[in-house]
């Protein structure tokens, strides 16, 4: 057995164990938080496949990125486990024979194509060299023009996000900092003179 | 690699970029009044881009062929700058009224042109994906312009939704074409669709495509979000994404289908023709049901496209000329119908229900004219510009042997008759009953323009000869 070998199989268990505990851990923190380690041996089994871009890609995308967002939404959020568990034997049957029918399609589809399918060659431009840097090269040669654009559709985003959301307010109590150091004596002090109080009863 | 002729083949596109980026961060010092800086500018940066067009630097291709330049793009692209150019100047007072004059709208539109002029001009499924989107995502917040209008906000959000959607199809429909021709590159596909062994997952590739082209097309039965959008948007908008985009979707049509897929026609000809039925009966007989002008225009502009699909499916090059030319005359002449609507509005009052127009020849006799011709000419009443682009798509349908096609299309052509015409009884026979009775009043520069613009195809239609020869010639047809 390779070392090779020996690597894929410690992260391939930790994967099932990570997502089995996804779907079994009540507590929902905990959930997502096996969802971060699944993807993380996600991507190690990718970075042993050779495709490293495809596995930082995933770890910063989706561990650094999506599942901090999902977590505050799950913190945020106030799940109460007892009642996501609520009709969960009433329900039992359909979603056995929901389970059933998909494990039946999937194994006809892959057990099927298992037998047929063959290795897709190894593409030889990857054969030296990291694939990331021949992305990058690719990126900023064949697909310099797409690249571009893609960079104009996110300045679009921008502006059509701040275009959708910015908008002044009126009554509201912000502090304008430059405006309050500019303050004069005269429009803070008030210096009324008035005449002098004479005995009670004797003004109007 | 990147070299001088690139970037000259690449030059309306990249001076429309650099402007619009100018043009973004001059507006951010514009006091509120000064408003007009930016459109003017805008205006004359549709002209510059034009004139960029018209100069032919450059090559053929560029970018490795990402980037394709030939008559096609070029007669299209400048057709698109003109119609937005018209839009612009017909918004104006409309946007002025409503507190909608801003920066953006216009940022917005010019993105959404460059997305168009790169869908037209694209050598790649990868530049048709990305210039699609960069038309759509400009559009959607265009849509939703007017943030306060409960109505405005539904409308784009259907529009992200559905949109969103038909991107997906068109992708996944994408992915299929490259697993089976194994490249991106248009004419890499038409040379290697033909020959492929993996036909099934071919045609798969194939129907996604064509639906996810028929969801932005807005052909029937992909046209639901199409009413509620004219409709829900500000008519400024409505007015903008009514006309231009139908030229970048014939742009996008003619790319996929006959530089990508055109050596197996046979594939989307029966599709299209499907679809081409069902857009014409749906369109035209939702149509008469229509009280709201925008509405009865979006069921129109669905039976428009039912037509253009007519000289697609004829599949050879005077098909294209003919669906290239209705594009044309359908894009100039929404754009003088719904200038019309933003010309009769004002503020608090929106002018788009078709009884708006009551009495409008006692009132505006100019005006009244001018609609009706722009009627007539969507009708399609000879000599108008519209009954010629009818008649070439009609006429194609005949050559590519679907003679029942083109008799389908001359049936829902006179359906069509009878809701364009109610619009002119109800301005020449109906007395004006309420307060709206008022004469239009507008901007000078709008009042020439939609005039000249209404004008033009009365004009266009008597003297179509030229364009249709320029269209022809575009794509490589003898005259």
């Amino acid at each position: 057995m390779t070392t090779q070998l020996v690597i894929f199989y410690f992260f391939a268990t930790v994967l099932v164990a990570s997502a089995l505990a996804v779907i079994t851990l009540k507590n929902s923190v905990h959930a997502a938080l096996s969802l971060v380690l699944t993807f993380f041996t996600a991507a190690g089994i990718w970075i042993l496949a050779e495709a490293e871009f495809l596995g930082l890609a995933l770890i910063v995308v989706y561990v650094g990125a999506v599942m901090v967002l999902f977590l505050f939404v799950v913190m945020m959020l106030d799940i109460k486990p007892e009642s996501m568990r609520e009709g969960f034997i009433r329900f039992l049957p359909v979603g056995v024979i929901v389970a059933l029918v998909m494990l039946v399609e999937m194994l006809s589809l892959i057990g099927v194509k298992a037998l047929q399918a063959q290795a897709l060659p190894p593409n030889p431009a990857l054969a030296d060299g990291s694939n990331t840097a021949w992305l990058g090269k690719a990126l900023y040669t064949q697909f310099l023009l797409p690249f571009e654009i893609a960079a104009l559709i996110l300045t679009v985003a921008l502006i059509a996000a701040v275009t959708l959301t910015l908008r002044k307010r009126s009554g509201v109590r912000t502090q304008k900092p430059s405006e309050q150091v500019q303050v004069q004596r005269n429009e803070r002090l008030r210096v009324v003179k008035m005449a002098s109080e004479g005995k009670p009863g004797e003004s109007a | 690699m990147i070299s001088l002729t690139d970037i000259l083949t690449l030059l309306p596109e990249s001076f429309l970029t650099v402007a619009i980026c100018a043009l973004l961060l001059l507006d951010l010092f514009l006091k509120p009044g000064q408003r007009s800086i930016t459109h003017y500018l805008a205006i004359a940066v549709l002209g510059v881009t034009g004139w960029l067009v018209l100069q032919h630097y450059g090559a053929p291709r560029a970018f490795g062929g990402m980037f394709v330049r030939d008559g096609i793009a070029d007669v299209l692209k400048v057709f698109l700058l003109l119609t937005t150019a018209l839009v612009f100047v017909y918004a104006r007072p409309y946007l002025r009224d409503r507190g909608l004059f801003v920066g953006e709208y216009y940022i917005l539109s010019l993105f959404a042109v460059l997305g168009m002029m790169l869908l037209v001009s694209a050598g790649s499924m990868v530049m048709i994906y990305l210039g699609l989107e960069l038309l759509a995502l400009s559009s959607y917040a265009l849509v939703a312009l007017n943030r306060d209008s409960p109505l405005s906000s539904e409308a784009a959000m259907k529009y992200f939704v559905l949109g969103a959607l038909a991107s997906g199809m068109l992708l996944y429909g994408m992915s299929m074409i490259y697993g089976a021709t194994g490249t991106l590159d248009l004419d890499k596909i038409h040379a290697a669709a033909a020959a492929t062994p993996q036909r099934g997952m071919l045609l798969f590739g194939v129907v996604f495509v064509v639906v996810g082209i028929a969801f932005k097309f807005g052909a029937a039965p992909f046209h639901m979000w199409l009413p509620d959008v004219y409709q829900g948007a500000p008519t400024a908008v409505t007015a903008f994404i009514g006309s231009a985009p139908k030229l970048a979707a014939f742009g996008m049509a003619y790319r996929m289908f006959e530089s990508g897929l055109g050596s197996v026609g046979p594939y989307w000809q029966q599709m299209l023709a499907v679809l081409a039925v069902m857009s014409l009966a749906i369109g035209n007989i939702a149509a008469i049901m229509q009280s709201n002008l925008k509405r009865m225009l979006a069921y129109s502009t669905i039976s428009h496209v039912g037509f253009l699909l007519l000289g697609l499916v004829n599949g050879q090059p005077a098909g294209y000329a003919a669906a290239m030319f209705y594009a044309i005359s359908y894009a100039l002449t929404a754009a003088a119908a719904f200038g019309m609507i933003l010309l009769l509005s004002r503020a608090g009052f929106e002018s788009e229900e078709i009884d708006d127009f009551k009495g409008l020849n006692q009132r505006a006799p100019w005006y009244a004219f001018l609609m009706a011709l722009v009627m007539f000419s969507l009708a399609g009443v000879p000599p108008l510009f519209g009954f010629f682009g009818k008649l070439l798509v009609l006429k194609a349908a005949v050559d590519a042997g679907a003679l029942w096609l083109a008799i389908v299309g001359a049936v829902f052509a006179i359906i069509g008759i009878y809701y364009y015409l109610r619009v002119v009884k109800v301005m020449y026979f109906d007395g004006a009953d309420d307060a709206s009775a008022l004469p239009p009043v507008a901007d000078a520069p709008v009042r020439t323009l939609i005039s000249i613009n209404a004008l033009a195809l009365l004009v266009l239609g008597l003297t179509w000869g030229p364009l249709y020869g320029w269209c022809a010639r575009a794509l490589g047809i003898a005259q």
